[in-house]
């Protein structure tokens, strides 16, 4: 598995999503709890990359993003939708090493995600 | 033979069959052994649908009785045979065929017979009338052969049979001995209206004819020769001139009579003689006839009470408020529709466009709800009801009542919860709003359910506006306990919520969630308090604590659009601008590229603004003085004005001043959903007051408010608040109705939908602020001079704190921007690319 480096641990904020890019891939990354999670920044429904700037939350104890455009939920650790089981993202292996963070592709990445 | 005593009914109509069942229901049957006699072939069937046999009705379906119905309860029906003679001294019924059976109680349950007028050539071959489903039978084979038809008496019935010949397709007259339509019901506007409504249906209307005679035809079957000399010419004549009680057995056998007839009864319903009953249409109480089918019902009841030992009021007189669809037109009528009662005031609403009249009649000292006509659209027939029996006080002008929605005055009607549980809901089936709620508590959700478990409705059908609403009303009332709580996370509505913050002077989400909440939040509650900590403490929205909260909206300070990129508004208050600023905002969008359109808020929306380039864009506004919109926030948007007396020739006072004033006081204040304002300058209105939360209008004495109308999804007109206010009061009042609305409306709801929920309505709001009946005022008024003089553009503290300018980008890691946002050009500017024009693009 390849890592990419992101960013210092501590560009990222409780509760509030960044965007990064690795591997000309777009990945949304979130801190909940001190703990780290990475999926797409593509919402599957509005076929736009704003996925980090949605509202992190919990739904029935499930830690979800908001799509800021429609509002679907995702579940920041399966990637799956929570309006609409058919659709999922793709979450990705997210680390801190030596104080920075490192994301690596996990798979499948979707498609349209540019 | 049983030891049970003997009840014997006369009649198996509609009252006759509703009283077996009241017995029925009242375990009656352990006591009596019941004889029913019907003179029809058929056992009891809805006489009031009775129209809807010539659209496909059958007879079977308009039957009242299930099959087996009285068999399994040991009822004896006995139909087409009717009872001749009834002996009182040997307690005995005789009828035609010879039965005779012998009673302790009888009940004469006979209804009435349509009055034939006996004019010369009556009974004509072809002269019909329109009672019973034989009747129908007979209509329905002559018209076969008919190519005209008319009716004799334009009064309800009258109609209902002209109806029925129009629909058999016969050309149809209606001659009327009155100067008018339903002369008994509706008053003469009312009858006007009416008249209008048929004609256009293209039936004939004849008023003020006096038929004397009905003889050969001139190529028709008959003539009807009229007293002032005319002649119509018709191969049908149906008389539908009123109906008379059936009192003929009563009449024999000696029994009290009134003087134009009925069988006098007591409020037990018994006769002169206490062993006979009587209840239905042959029926006379007080002097009255009851030609409707809820009186019987409420006189079977009483009889069943008294046969049965039961204790009760009796029958005390009934309402004879009707609503129908006559011809397809609305037609209510409501109490004292004709204004007898001395001092009475009416109201009327004619309008000739819409082919509506309305009329509405009150005590003199505006108290009470006397009576009303409704013809055209009947759609108050349940509220004003209500008001009448329930002595419902109306508004200080109760023409509002009648008045179309939508005109600036006050919501009309009375929501259900005005009513006390008492009030009768149902009168067919005497159903109370207790009786509702109480079924809906008990798990009635549902009308189907409600509808079995309490009758309600299944009569006329009158009522089932009004039974959903009560059902509506109590399933909110219910469902409040679970739908208040904004999300799992907080078991609160949005109005605990701001209570519960300023009281407790909580500052942070994470206190509140702490304190009340559970979990981690959600994209409802988050931004929900966000506004709310905002609307208390006015502290910029994205201090650290409070920018998880905020929508990407509130958090870039902009508007994301579908493909992810940003609108930039700012504000334009008033929608005044200089040159120098016009030409700013053409730079600005010129140098990013950016689509730019007037707004429909009077201001320029710049449109395709990367996250990344926000800032930058913000900085060439702020320096040239412009400040945020607010275009994102839950907060005022604008104030759109007209140019008012500096330039218009009509204008009395500054509207664009005053919407500049307006638009710098509240900007930035932050409430349950967004606010709307407007100012126009006179009564001609170009700034569409009357449509905005907060309206402003103009004249010569000063401003004239109006609040809580709405545009968009479900536009509300606004409603007239206070008149003649100078500046200092109009801001003062404003200041009220904005801190009240923002403690006491509901997540997402707009000043209209907020007023529409608030019990009391327009008449609470007019107390609680312009005469301060909850001594709030002055706090009310503090609460918003604290958020006026806190007042920062967020825009501009945004762009002074380089901490905060870093998180507008669109990664973390690289200064590029978003690949997948492409724009290709239309009508000279950008727009964002289709999904296939992306494609494209990339492989070029
Ligand atoms: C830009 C504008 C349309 C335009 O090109 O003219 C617009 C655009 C949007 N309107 Fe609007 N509305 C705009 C004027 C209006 C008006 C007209 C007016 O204000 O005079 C109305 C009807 C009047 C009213 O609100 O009573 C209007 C009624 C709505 C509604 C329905 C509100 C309602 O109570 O029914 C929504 C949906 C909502 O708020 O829930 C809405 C929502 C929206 C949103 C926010 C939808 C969204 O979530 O993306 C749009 C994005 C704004 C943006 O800048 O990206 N917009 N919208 C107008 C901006 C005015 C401004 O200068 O701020
Ligand atoms: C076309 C039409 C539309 C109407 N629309 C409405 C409306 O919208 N709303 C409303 O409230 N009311 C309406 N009515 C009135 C309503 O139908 C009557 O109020 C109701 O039927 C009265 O019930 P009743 O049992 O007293 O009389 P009826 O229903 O007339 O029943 C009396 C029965 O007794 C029988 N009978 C009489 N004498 C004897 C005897 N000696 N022996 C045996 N049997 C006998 C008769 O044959 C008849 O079947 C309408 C009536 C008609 C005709
Ligand atoms: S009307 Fe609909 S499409 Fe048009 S601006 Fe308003 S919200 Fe957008
Ligand atoms: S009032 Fe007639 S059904 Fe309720």
């Amino acid at each position: 598995m390849e890592w990419a480096t992101v960013c210092s641990a501590g560009e990222v904020t409780e509760l509030l999503g960044i965007g990064a890019l690795i591997f000309d891939h777009q990945v949304a990354v979130f801190k909940v709890d001190g703990e780290l999670y990475a999926i797409d920044n593509f919402d599957p429904f509005s076929q736009a990359n704003v996925l980090s700037r949605g509202i992190v939350g919990d739904l029935k104890g499930e830690l979800v993003v908001a799509s800021p455009i429609y509002k679907q939920h995702f579940s920041l650790k399966a990637g799956t939708c929570l309006e609409d089981g058919t659709v999922s993202i793709a979450v990705h292996p997210v680390r801190v090493q030596d104080g920075m963070v490192q994301v690596a592709l996990g798979s499948p990445v979707s498609q349209q995600a540019a | 033979m049983s030891n049970k005593e003997s009840l014997v009914v006369v009649g198996n109509g509609m009252v006759g069959h509703r009283f077996i069942e009241q017995l029925i229901q009242a375990g009656g049957l352990d006591r009596y052994q019941v004889t029913v006699f019907g003179e029809e072939s058929r056992p009891a069937y809805d006489r009031v649908q009775l129209s809807s046999w010539f659209t496909g009705t059958s007879a079977e379906e308009l039957s009242m009785v299930p099959e087996g119905f009285y068999e399994q309860d040991g009822v004896e029906l006995i139909l087409s045979d009717k009872v001749c003679t009834v002996d009182r001294e040997l307690c005995e019924v005789l009828s035609e065929s010879g039965r005779k059976v012998s009673y302790n109680k009888l009940v004469l349950a006979t209804g009435s017979y349509p009055f034939v007028p006996p004019v010369p050539g009556h009974d004509r071959d072809g002269c019909l009338v329109y009672r019973t489903i034989d009747d129908l039978e007979a209509i329905a084979e002559t018209a076969r052969n008919s190519k005209v038809g008319a009716v004799v008496g334009g009064g309800l019935l009258g109609l209902e049979a002209a109806k029925a010949l129009k629909d058999l397709g016969l050309e149809t007259h209606v001659v009327e001995f009155a100067p008018r339509l339903m002369a008994v019901q509706v008053d003469e506007g009312g009858g006007q209206m009416l008249r209008r409504k048929i004609e256009n249906l293209g039936v004939k209307i004849h008023t003020s004819k006096n038929t004397q005679n009905i003889v050969d035809g001139d190529g028709t079957v008959h003539q009807m020769q009229f007293a002032d000399g005319e002649v119509l010419n018709t191969d049908l004549v149906l008389f539908s001139a009123g109906i008379r009680p059936r009192d003929e057995l009563a009449r024999e056998c000696g029994l009290e009579l009134g003087e134009r007839g009925g069988i006098v009864i007591n409020d037990h319903c018994q006769t002169s003689d206490t062993n006979v009953y009587s209840i239905g249409e042959c029926a006379l109480w007080s002097g009255r006839i009851f030609g409707l089918v809820a009186p019987g019902y409420q006189m079977g009841q009483a009889a069943v009470d008294h046969l049965l030992d039961v204790e009760s009021t009796g029958f005390t007189g009934a309402d004879m408020s009707t609503k129908l669809k006559l011809m397809g037109v609305d037609v209510a009528s409501v109490g004292d529709a004709q204004a007898r009662t001395p001092g009475a005031l009416s109201y009327r609403l004619i309008d000739e466009e819409k082919e509506v009249y309305k009329s509405l009649v009150v005590s003199g000292d505006k108290k009470k709800v006397l009576g009303a006509v409704l013809v055209g659209d009947a759609e108050e027939y349940g509220s004003l009801l209500q008001m009448a029996l329930n002595d419902i006080k109306p508004p200080q002008n109760p023409a509002e009542l009648i008045l179309p929605q939508g005109s600036g005055e006050a919501p009309k009607g009375l929501g259900v919860a005005a009513l006390p549980t008492t009030a009768q809901i149902c009168s067919c089936f005497n159903v109370t709003k207790g009786d509702l709620t109480g079924a809906v508590a008990g798990g009635c959700q549902d009308m189907t359910s409600l509808k079995s478990e309490t009758s309600a409705s299944t009569g006329c059908g009158g009522c089932t506006a009004l039974v959903k609403q009560v059902l509506d009303h109590e399933l909110e009332q219910l469902g409040v306990e679970v739908k208040k709580d904004i999300c799992e996370h907080f078991p609160y509505s949005r109005q605990d919520l701001y209570h519960l913050v300023r009281v407790g002077e909580i500052k942070s989400f994470h206190e509140m969630l702490e304190k009340y909440g559970k979990g981690k939040g959600c994209d409802i509650c988050k931004p929900t308090i966000g506004s709310i900590l905002a609307s208390c403490w006015n502290e910029y929205v994205l201090k650290t604590e409070h920018a998880p909260l905020q929508d990407t909206n509130d958090y870039f300070l902009a508007n994301m659009q579908k493909d992810g990129t940003y609108s930039v508004v700012p504000r334009v208050p008033g929608g005044e601008i200089t040159p120098e600023k016009l030409i700013v905002i053409g730079e600005v969008a010129r140098d990013y590229e950016l689509y730019t359109k007037i707004t429909g808020g009077q201001r320029i929306d710049l449109f395709g603004v990367r996250v990344n380039d926000l800032p930058a864009v913000w900085k060439r506004l702020v320096d040239a003085g412009f400040e945020t919109g607010h275009a994102y926030g839950k907060s005022l948007r604008t104030v759109k004005s007209c140019v008012g007396q500096t330039w218009c020739r009509y204008g009395v006072l500054d509207s664009a001043g005053m919407a500049i004033r307006v638009e710098q006081r509240y900007r930035g204040l932050r409430a349950p959903h967004k606010v709307k304002m407007a100012v126009s300058g006179c009564t001609r209105e170009c700034a569409e007051a009357q449509s905005k939360d907060v309206g402003i209008i103009a004249t010569e004495k000063g401003w004239n408010l109006y609040v809580c109308g709405n545009g968009g999804m479900k536009p509300r007109h606004a409603d007239l608040f206070a008149t003649e206010l100078s500046d200092e009061q109009l801001i003062k009042t404003i200041d009220r109705f904005m801190m009240f609305y923002l403690r006491t409306a509901g997540r997402l709801q707009r000043t209209s939908v907020w007023m529409e929920n608030l019990e009391g309505g327009l008449d609470y709001l007019k107390e609680v602020i312009l005469e301060d009946s909850l001594g709030l005022g002055a706090q009310l008024e503090a609460e918003m001079a604290a958020n006026v003089d806190a007042y920062q553009c967020e825009w501009k503290t945004t762009l002074e704190d380089p901490e905060k300018l870093k998180r507008f980008r669109h990664f973390v890691n690289t200064d590029e921007g978003d690949s997948n946002v492409v724009f290709v050009k239309e009508r000279s500017q950008i727009r964002p690319a289709s999904q296939e024009e992306k494609i494209i693009a990339k492989s070029a």
